[in-house]
Order: C-alpha cells, then sequence, then structure tokens
C-alpha cells in the first residue's frame, strides 16, 4: 500500500476511503478534511473566537492542534473532575492538556476545577446522591454546565468538542437500539445557540475514524493521555464500539455509512425538530435554559448538600 | 521482535506482517494502530526480528 500523493509506503490504510497515506501526508489530509467539515456544516469562521473542550485525550488536543494550525482562534477549557481512583486520572490528564498549552504560545487553556468551586469533586458527588460505582450522567450534567456556562462568560461564539465517528455512531446506535426518538433529533455535528443561554456546539471530528485521530497525535508526537477514565470500563459506548468495529472488519465502510446516511436523512427531514418543543426559562440562580421547573438539574445538585 | 500491547508482552523471532501479528493477537485492526520502531506503519509492512514493535488502542469510552 503506497501513498497516493508520493508513492511513499503508506502509513495509514483506510479501506473505508480506498486510501493510503505516508507520514507526510495523512497530516495534510487531516487539516483539510477538518477545514472542509468546519465548512460544510458552516460550524464557525476565522474571525470568531472558538472554545475547545480538553480532556487531555488524542480527540481533543488533535482538535486543538489542528485549529491552531488552521489558524483559528481557539481557546481550551479543562475541567478538572478530582477523579483520582488510585491512578490519578484527573491529575494526569490536566497535565497532559497544560503542557500542550505550554508549547503553544497563542493558546490559552482554562481550568474549571469542580472541587474548588463547588465543595465536591465527581467521585464525592457520586457518593452523597448513591452512585458511587457509576456517576457518568451527573459528571456529564457537569461537564455540560460548566463548558456551556465558561463559553458564556467568555464570550466564546461556539463550543467545540473532538467527538469523532466512532463517538457518534457509538451513539447513535445506542440510540437507535432503543429508538430514543427525542436525542436523535438532537444528533448532529453542529446545534445553534438558542439565544437563551446555550452556545453553539459543533464536532470537527465527526468524519473521522477514532483511528485516524490517534494516528495524526501520533504522528504530530502530541503527548495524550492514553489511559481511560476509571469509570468508563464496561461502559455501554464502548461495547457498541467494538460491534461497529467488527461489522466495519467484515464490510470495510459499514461504520462510516451507517453514520453520514442518518447526517443525509436527517438532512431530508428525518427526525427533525418538534414544534411543541419543551418549555425552557431560564434557571433563577445560574441563568442557563432549562426545562425543569425552579431550578436547573446542575444547581439543584448543589442545593442538596 | 518485542511486541508490546497494554500490560502485555511477547517475543516473537520470525518475520511476519502487521495483519499476520494482528490475526495471531486475535486483534482487530479497526481498533490498534501499529507503532515499529517509534513510527507507524501501515498493516502489509513487513515485521523483522529485531524490531521493538508497540500495539496502540484507539478505542475509547466514556
Ligand atoms: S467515564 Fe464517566 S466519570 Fe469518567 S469522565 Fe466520562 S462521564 Fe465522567
Ligand atoms: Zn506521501
Ligand atoms: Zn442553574
Amino acid at each position: 500500500m503506497r501513498c497516493r500523493r508520493c508513492g511513499n509506503p503508506g502509513a495509514i490504510n483506510m479501506r473505508q476511503h480506498k486510501l493510503s497515506l505516508c507520514l507526510d501526508h495523512f497530516p495534510e489530509w487531516f487539516l483539510e478534511q477538518t477545514q472542509r467539515a468546519i465548512k460544510n456544516y458552516r460550524m464557525f469562521a476565522h474571525a470568531e473566537r472558538v472554545l475547545v473542550a480538553i480532556s487531555g485525550g488524542k480527540d481533543s488536543l488533535a482538535l486543538w492542534d489542528v485549529l491552531l494550525k488552521l489558524g483559528y482562534q481557539a481557546d481550551g477549557v479543562y475541567i478538572d473532575l478530582g477523579i483520582d481512583h488510585g491512578s490519578s486520572y484527573s491529575a494526569r490528564s490536566k497535565d497532559k492538556a497544560a503542557a500542550f498549552a505550554a508549547q503553544h504560545p497563542a493558546a490559552r487553556l482554562i481550568v474549571v476545577d469542580i472541587l474548588h468551586l463547588y465543595g465536591e469533586s465527581i467521585p464525592q458527588v457520586a457518593q452523597r446522591r448513591h452512585r458511587p460505582q457509576r456517576p457518568c450522567s451527573i459528571c456529564g450534567l457537569i461537564k455540560r454546565h460548566e463548558m456551556n456556562r465558561v463559553a458564556l462568560e467568555g464570550g466564546y461564539d461556539v463550543l467545540a468538542t473532538g467527538h469523532n465517528l466512532d463517538d457518534e455512531a457509538a451513539t447513535l446506535f445506542g440510540n437507535v437500539l432503543h429508538w430514543q426518538v427525542d436525542y436523535l433529533r438532537h444528533q448532529f455535528p453542529v446545534l445553534p445557540a438558542d439565544g437563551q443561554g446555550l452556545a453553539r456546539k459543533v464536532k470537527p471530528f465527526c468524519r473521522f475514524y477514532e483511528r485516524e485521530t490517534a494516528a495524526y497525535t501520533l504522528i504530530r508526537g502530541i503527548d495524550y493521555i492514553e489511559d481511560e477514565c476509571p469509570y468508563a470500563t464496561g461502559a455501554t459506548s464502548l461495547a457498541h464500539k467494538e460491534t461497529l468495529n467488527r461489522m466495519e472488519h467484515d464490510s470495510p465502510g459499514a461504520k462510516m455509512h451507517f453514520y453520514t446516511n442518518f447526517l443525509k436523512a436527517k438532512e431530508a427531514g428525518l427526525f427533525a425538530a418538534e414544534e411543541t418543543a419543551p418549555e425552557l426559562h431560564p434557571c433563577p440562580q445560574c441563568r442557563q435554559p432549562t426545562s425543569a421547573p425552579d431550578l436547573c438539574n446542575f444547581c439543584r445538585l448543589w442545593e442538596e448538600k | 521482535m518485542h511486541i508490546v500491547y497494554r500490560d502485555k508482552e511477547w517475543f516473537v523471532d520470525q518475520e511476519l506482517t502487521v495483519n499476520q501479528m494482528l490475526k495471531y493477537l486475535k486483534l482487530l485492526p479497526e481498533s490498534v494502530l501499529v507503532v515499529r520502531n517509534g513510527q507507524l506503519i501501515a498493516e502489509d509492512q513487513k515485521l523483522q526480528p529485531g524490531d521493538e514493535v508497540k500495539i496502540v488502542s484507539v478505542i475509547s469510552g466514556g
């Protein structure tokens, strides 16, 4: 398998595209494809300020790197969840994020320390709420709220996350298995700002396989945290990814078509937003929109302390 | 060659392709990347007895 652009030995073969590329041409292609997704989905323009959600993992650091290389004004936000679990997971992932920022003088990293700000780390909140083994739904709620808060307070135009096609396809697979129509309505690479306190959200890597974002970080020598969050073991999303990869192995492109044809169907009107969307009002405490009566779910989390 | 994958390792002293190695280890090429002597290589490449091989898992969850 030779590089399609120069004929040297390929470093990565992407069977779904029938495309092999070498160590020089893969990163070039990767940047071009990201730019194309940003443009095709009208995610953001060069004049806009982008906030990148940084976890210290490969996808988020690759996204930050690519956006800076493409000349976008991109800052990072890292949410320190205070997860230790005997492996200093949060501390080590924060170090990776900080090390990346230190190497890129144009990039600013905003760190949100949940324990410091709200008095409890994620494991502590989960413990109090009797969910010590499965803190993920609480963690997700906190991350979404805090990223949105930082984006709005910092005057950013858009919040970008490093979700790749495997992430999106696994989510789609789970949503289809349970026919969660409400989630299917809201799954898309661009979610517009609502003008009432929800920032625009974009996923510029949504067409890359996870293997490709990993290859980019490897080739570029970006140091990321290879370990998983200790609470991710046994997550259904991992099982879905494995299932999809087995299908992909037998029929290259299966995973890609599953996701991209869903996007096409959505653009043609499938799972369009309901006309009678639930009524939102600003939370009296944090001002972020919520459908819950009175306080939003995030603020209620700390009320019960 | 010395092969490392997560916290496991193997020693192999015969020539084989990346694809053959992955098949032996029952790993899907879709779920991993293979790095030989510090450089990413594609599945058709040959591995030599002296090579230092690292298999990187690319699937993350959560
Ligand atoms: S795996 Fe769960 S606890 Fe860990 S970062 Fe993800 S959502 Fe949070
Ligand atoms: Zn090339
Ligand atoms: Zn609130």
